[in-house]
């Protein structure tokens, strides 16, 4: 056990000298410690067991092992602070791993801004066992009862002073062989000293000064250098290999495996430019939808059926004579995770076990589709988790990951794989397109009447393990079939008193692209149609659209968030649009609300924004966030993570759509995939409410699921025209201040 | 093999390269220089970002025998966690990165600013970063970053 804890990718080193900050403890990462935490063998992962999380040194120190990992949302000091507190022990004397397959339990994957409100609930739990299992050891140790015994700085002692016994005293060696326990009490959140605390990120120093090993860095000593040669269309087959137009660079060495096609060599650029030259003849393929029909596609499927997702209310009511009935269609596009950095992975494939250094958000999960197409036992394949450039979801990480597998079994070698710029845009598994109908009716008084949502997305395939990757697929060897867009249905119906409520899901078969979780999985979409309708039933009825939230709204957390929304914002209770519509630019501002999944983290946000009326451009000039995420456990995390999520969407909702022929993605780079830039990011004013007696929830996407819907809304406010289709392109102003519908 | 001579963070170094385009950036990487982050390979998003004799330029997108004799600085040159630079350590103070791969290029561009501009305007911040892109949404921090360290924090 010691030998694993000293290998840990932390160290409790003091980092930071001078008084720039204080760091309790730091995660370097170099090379060699993933090394030779890749070289320990592997231990009990069983998440129902406390030692499958937790293990006592005889150093003093305590190593935790986490399933969930850090994408740069800060669980590395997070998960650490849970279980520092609960077992009562310095954050200085905890190492640390992550997603390591041969190490750390089966948590799930990191999705769903589940990191905390799962995860981190299991460690808590673990924790408290372990707590009350090592108060139980000392009171016999120390032969007094357990109620006159404390937990602090890693020892028992008793209440009235005196000798106390450390935890590897009381532990003495052994493992603590006990289930997680439901009942083992909780500490008091009054007496937290650690949970709630800003503390710095322990990677933060390190990624600022270029010592931070991402997965991009990562390198075996005697690697190969692969890179895969997507077809020129999706769908497309290999007819032919002209092995002579490399012949001229060194070493390269080709690798066909039925329609998957790839080059190895010894460096990097000549791999580069391996792949840059090789010639190769692929099948004709034109099998994706027109994008200039997406929506009549959509609406005509194949379906597998509609299924009711929401009924309730009063279905005999009619509606009363002074009744404003709407409808609207809302549409949401394909969108890239446009990961910063393409992704990139390293395997080691021998003849009988297969180790993969991977930035997948899903190492255990992805353990049993290596091993199928591998054609290895699940036990001998194990994927060790190495932080790459941001995903949001599932971006080509895996992909790059199987890339690396195929090639390194193929080639006998170990072998890292890095996509391109190109094949990131092209082929990382897209967010699908959504399209929502939305209908309701609201009377003179401002009530809610006869809502219905109508959703066309696509279904997540049943009992699939994971998701399909492209080598395998290509490859001819056994890969998943079906779709995975992630839970995308959530969040149809309106979190406001209505008489009737309907949301009704046409459950499509396929969808363009290759889906797959992307930030806050189909709520953006959602949000945004069920949030901006409010918006156009609030203005139907002449009344100002926060007042017209609040009285359909109960839930008192939920009142809190758009109070202090509101009172932060300074806003000013009238209808929208905005009567003082400006002839150059006009200004407005808008507010959504969510309840995220109707059941997590509690978000109201309200924009500023100024519309240039000859241009069609938006500046979005303030956005402004009340955010209850329950209990908090590090401010400035949640922060950060509420900040990102803002940025994000609005790139999505100001600038991107996949664009696509009948065979191919067409734009591949940055200049064609345009993203947020510095001089577009707005001024951001973000209000964390704590509640320490609540449950903690996800903070890492909820602040996305409303930014199109508050952004919708200022829009209208300032030039009396609804935008209903995002992205909300200049040409798309300049169409509905046309009176053209987009 | 054809061999170059370039300083990289105040070190002369012959470096062999089989082919004059290769661009600057995998160089640096393959002697062991990996904070110029491989992002797009086009000169689009600023991850790879150094300076080549105090000015900030894409790696990417510089070939090897342009910078014959030059002066290189990469991330790793102007600071270490134990003696950052300070606009290394106005990064750390603000907990600038999340997953922090475009950070490397980020603090070179706000470098060459602040070099020629020691106080530069939260417009002109904004101006010099429109070349970095960030995916995570770390682009408030980062301009706070860069006014505290040039003495304009709120």
């Amino acid at each position: 056990m010691n030998a694993v804890a000293q290998s840990s990718r932390f160290s409790r080193r003091a980092v930071l000298k001078g008084g720039v900050i204080t760091v309790a403890f730091a995660f370097s990462g170099s090379i060699n410690e993933i090394l030779a935490q890749s070289a320990t063998s592997a231990r009990p992962v069983d998440p129902k067991e406390v030692d499958g999380f937790i293990a006592i040194n005889a150093d003093g120190t305590v190593t935790l092992y986490c399933g969930k990992v850090d994408l740069g949302q800060g669980l590395r000091v997070a998960i650490p602070q849970i279980a520092a507190e609960e077992l009562g022990i310095g954050l200085d004397k905890i190492n640390y791993f992550e997603g390591d397959t041969a190490l750390t339990p089966d948590q799930g994957r990191t999705s769903g801004s589940n990191g905390i409100q799962r995860g981190g609930m299991q460690i808590r739990q673990a924790a408290a066992t372990a707590r009350k299992a090592l108060i139980e050891l000392a009171s016999k140790h120390l032969n007094a009862s357990p109620v006159d015994l404390v937990v602090a700085d890693g020892m028992v002692k008793p209440t009235t002073g005196g000798a106390g016994a450390s935890f590897s005293d009381l532990l003495a060696g052994k493992q603590f062989n006990l289930k997680l326990d439901a009942k083992a009490p909780l500490k008091n959140p009054a007496s937290y000293s650690i949970v709630g605390k800003p503390l710095p990120r322990p990677d933060v120093p390190a990624k600022c000064t270029g010592r931070h090993v991402y997965m991009h860095d990562f390198a075996l000593p005697s690697m190969l250098h692969g890179r895969v040669i997507r077809p020129p269309a999706v769908g497309a087959k290999l007819i032919a290999v002209d092995e002579s137009s490399v012949k001229a660079l060194n070493g390269v060495k080709i690798v066909q495996i039925k329609d998957f096609l790839a080059i190895v060599a010894e460096d990097e650029w000549t791999a580069i430019r391996a792949a840059r030259t090789l010639k190769a003849q692929w099948s004709e393929w034109a099998g994706l939808p027109e994008q200039s029909k997406l929506i009549t596609t959509l609406r005509a499927g194949p379906f597998y059926g509609d299924e009711i997702l929401v009924n309730k209310g009063d279905t005999g009511a009619t509606l009363p004579l002074d009744a404003k009935t709407l409808i609207a269609s809302y549409f949401w596009p394909m969108q890239s995770h446009a990961s910063l950095g393409p992704s990139c992975a390293v395997a080691d494939v021998r003849a009988d076990s297969a180790t993969i250094w991977t930035a997948s958000q899903g190492t255990h999960g992805n353990r049993g589709t290596f091993a199928r197409f591998l054609g290895l036992p699940r036990e001998k394949v194990r994927l060790i988790y190495v932080e790459g450039s941001g995903c949001y979801g599932m971006n080509g990480h895996e992909d790059a990951a199987a890339d690396a597998a195929i090639l390194s079994q193929a080639v006998e070698r170990p072998v890292r794989v890095q996509w391109s710029r190109e094949d990131e845009h092209g082929w990382d598994p897209k967010g699908p397109p959504q399209l929502l109908d939305m209908s309701g009716a609201v009377d003179a008084s401002g009530n809610i009447l006869n809502w219905r949502a109508d959703m066309w997305i696509p279904q997540t395939t049943k009992g699939m393990p994971d998701i399909p990757l492209l080598a395998p697929e290509a490859a001819g060897l056994d890969d998943v079939r079906g779709l995975n867009p992630g839970l995308i249905s959530q969040n149809g119906d309106p979190p406001y008193a209505a008489t009737r409520v309907q949301v009704v899901a046409h459950w499509l078969k396929d969808t363009p692209l290759r889906p797959a979780p992307l930030r806050s999985p189909g709520k953006p979409a959602n949000c945004f149609a069920v949030e901006s309708f409010i918006d156009e039933l609030a203005a139907a009825a002449g009344l100002d659209p926060v007042e017209f939230r609040l009285r359909g709204l109960k839930d008192p957390r939920g009142i809190e968030v758009i109070k202090r929304m509101a009172a932060l914002m300074k806003w000013q209770s009238r209808p929208s649009p905005s009567s003082e519509q400006g002839s150059a630019i006009a200004y407005g501002r808008g507010i959504a609300y969510v309840h995220y999944k109707h059941s997590e983290t509690y978000v109201a946000m309200g924009m500023d924004v100024a519309v240039e009326r000859g241009s069609g451009r938006i500046n979005v000039e303030r956005v402004v966030c009340a955010h209850d995420c329950g209990q908090i456990i590090n401010p400035d995390g949640v922060r950060a993570q509420v900040e990102g999520s803002i940025l994000q969407t609005l790139s999505r909702v100001l600038k991107e759509e996949v664009k696509f022929d009948r065979s191919r993605v067409l734009n591949v780079d940055w200049s064609t995939y345009p993203i947020l830039t510095f001089s577009e990011a707005p001024k951001l004013e973000i209000e964390l409410i704590d509640r320490p007696t609540e449950p903690p929830l996800g903070a890492g996407e909820a602040a996305c699921a409303g930014v199109g819907a508050a952004l919708g809304n200022a829009v209208f406010d300032a030039i009396g025209a609804r935008l209903r289709v995002v992205p909300f392109t200049p040409d798309r102003v300049r169409m509905a201040l046309s009176g053209r519908p987009s | 093999m054809p061999s170059y001579n370039i300083r990289v963070n105040g070190v002369a170094r012959t470096v062999d390269s089989l082919d004059p385009h290769q661009p600057l950036l995998f160089v640096l990487r393959e002697i062991g220089l990996k904070a110029a982050k491989f992002g797009c390979g086009l000169g689009q998003c600023g991850a790879c970002n150094v300076l080549i004799d105090g000015r900030v330029t894409q790696s990417c997108s510089t070939p090897i025998d342009g910078v014959q004799g030059k002066s290189i600085t990469t991330l790793e040159g102007l600071g270490s966690a134990s003696v950052p630079h300070p606009i290394q350590a106005a990064f750390i103070k603000e907990q600038v990165p999340q997953c922090g791969y475009c950070t490397s290029g980020m603090i070179m561009s706000a470098t060459a600013l602040l070099a020629s501009k020691p106080k530069p305007t939260e417009a002109e911040i904004r101006s010099a970063l429109d070349g970095n892109l960030c995916r995570c949404g770390t682009h408030v921090r980062v301009v706070r970053a860069v006014l505290a360290v040039s003495g304009q924090g709120g």
